[in-house]
């Protein structure tokens, strides 16, 4: 069960703010501690939005597998896409609740590649790179999408193809995936290097290297 | 006081007291805050901000420090009030000098200066907040390496720092201009930013979504590597 009850506990230091009553409290149960709503869907990358057109985009799996599989945009199209109702949760404090993506699972990519570490690092067009644990990539919790609300994945939001993993913070979300590489032990990506936490969890508030 | 200096950490929740507050514009007001756990920054990092209600809610937000890191003890956050803005319309309408406020970090180690030259800032709005630290901090250090900033501003009234911009800033008005206005006008474009950008080594922009996708195509029109190109992105502007 989620920690519903964070945001109505008292403070344990005590301290509160002057005169903050808190007008924007939305008493969604759906929102992780620290996090608040947003209608639109703002956009945030470390650098220029690069230009991938599907025709050139591919999806690999490498790294410490059985066989390493490598799927074109027309191959991708051919697999099973599944639509995602989800909430999406951005370390910055915003939160978009009762969103939608399509793609396909991740458990679908990596049961064919058969991973043979309990690590990955996902890969992406650009350069950007993000960790995670095999188990937080499968059973039903990650996704290569290519669709957003039922439109294609914009370029500013990680189009063509971007991986989706809403139970942690977005960033794992990598924009322009181009593939994961399993390995046997765990290593920071980009934002994991530069301050933030190595896993994540918006429901623990893992904001940060000591969260 | 081993034991105090053994407490600090960019993770660790402190109370921090507003020392002053400056009306930037009507819109914009700088706090500096005195922090018991000071620590050492980079230009270009944030602090995360909270406040609490007397039942224990909780809003959180980042914000980029403005000050230098030679301000030892002290940061400053200069907050851009946003419509509905939770906690920026507290820090707006209720913050006074002498207040507490709840404050962690520095966080993020990618979007920050660590002394590249030649520097070539671009920001939109209060997109200037973290490019001012930069400033700030070069002007206390190394005056003499090359850094400009193009500052684009809708109008004169909503420029920030307007008193501290000196010949290496330029800014442009995007909107009114007033009466004998001699600087720029209009969106940035390549003759602006073009010349900078192909002397730079480092290029920094922070503003909304669409200001920093145009003025990151405008340096890379120039020639500057995709990788030396640095972006913040603020606001959920409500823009998808």
């Amino acid at each position: 069960m989620h920690e519903v009850g964070y945001r109505r506990r008292a403070p344990m230091s005590g301290f509160v703010s002057r005169g903050f009553t808190g007008r924007n409290r939305g008493g969604d149960d759906r929102l992780p501690p620290g996090q608040y709503e947003e209608r639109g869907f703002p956009v945030l990358t470390a650098g220029p939005t690069p230009d991938i057109q599907p025709a050139e985009w591919g999806f690999r799996i490498d790294g410490m597998v059985a066989e390493e599989q490598e799927w074109t945009w027309d191959e991708f199209h051919e697999l099973e896409i599944e639509e995602i109702p989800c909430d999406i949760h951005c370390v910055t404090s915003w939160s978009k609740l009762g969103t939608s993506f399509g793609g396909v699972s991740v458990d679908l990519l990596l049961d064919r590649a058969e991973p043979l570490g309990a690590y990955a690092m996902a890969f992406s067009y650009g350069g950007y790179t993000t960790n995670l644990a095999i188990d937080d990539l499968t059973d039903g919790k990650a996704w290569v999408v290519t669709e957003h609300e039922g439109e294609p994945l914009e370029p500013a939001h990680g189009g063509p193809a971007r991986l989706l993993v809403p139970h942690l913070y977005f960033w794992k979300s990598a924009k322009w995936v181009a593939g994961l590489r399993v390995m046997d032990h765990d290593e920071p990506g980009f934002w994991e290097a530069n301050g933030y936490h190595n896993r994540g969890d918006p429901w623990k508030e893992e904001r940060y290297w000591t969260d | 006081m081993e034991m105090e200096v053994s407490q600090r950490a960019p993770g660790r929740w402190q109370i921090a007291t507003v020392t002053a507050v400056t009306e930037e514009t009507p819109w914009v007001k700088s706090f500096r805050l005195a922090l018991p756990m000071w620590m050492p920054f980079l230009p270009g990092q944030h602090l995360d901000v909270r406040l609490t209600a007397p039942d224990g809610y909780r809003a959180q937000r980042s914000y980029s420090i403005a000050s230098s890191p030679l301000d030892e003890g002290e940061v400053e956050l200069t907050i851009d009030r946003l419509r509905e803005g939770e906690v920026s319309g507290y820090f707006h309408d209720v913050v006074i000098e002498g207040d507490e406020v709840e404050v962690r970090g520095p966080f993020s180690s990618y979007f920050v200066w660590r002394g590249e030259a030649p520097a070539l800032l671009i920001g939109g709005g209060s997109g200037v907040v973290p490019l001012m630290a930069m400033m700030r901090h070069r002007r206390r250090t190394m005056p003499d390496i090359d850094m400009k900033l193009v500052y684009s501003a809708r109008t004169a009234e909503e420029v920030i720092y307007a008193e501290e911009l000196d010949g290496d800033v330029v800014v442009t008005l995007t909107r009114d201009a007033p009466a004998g206005w001699t600087g720029h006008r209009g969106r940035i474009d390549a003759g602006l930013i073009g010349g900078l950008a192909a002397d730079a080594r480092i290029v920094l922009i922070c503003g909304s979504n669409g200001f920093v996708e145009a003025a990151a195509s405008l340096a890379m029109e120039a020639g500057v590597d995709p990788r030396m190109i640095r972006t913040e992105r603020f606001g959920p502007t409500g823009q998808p």
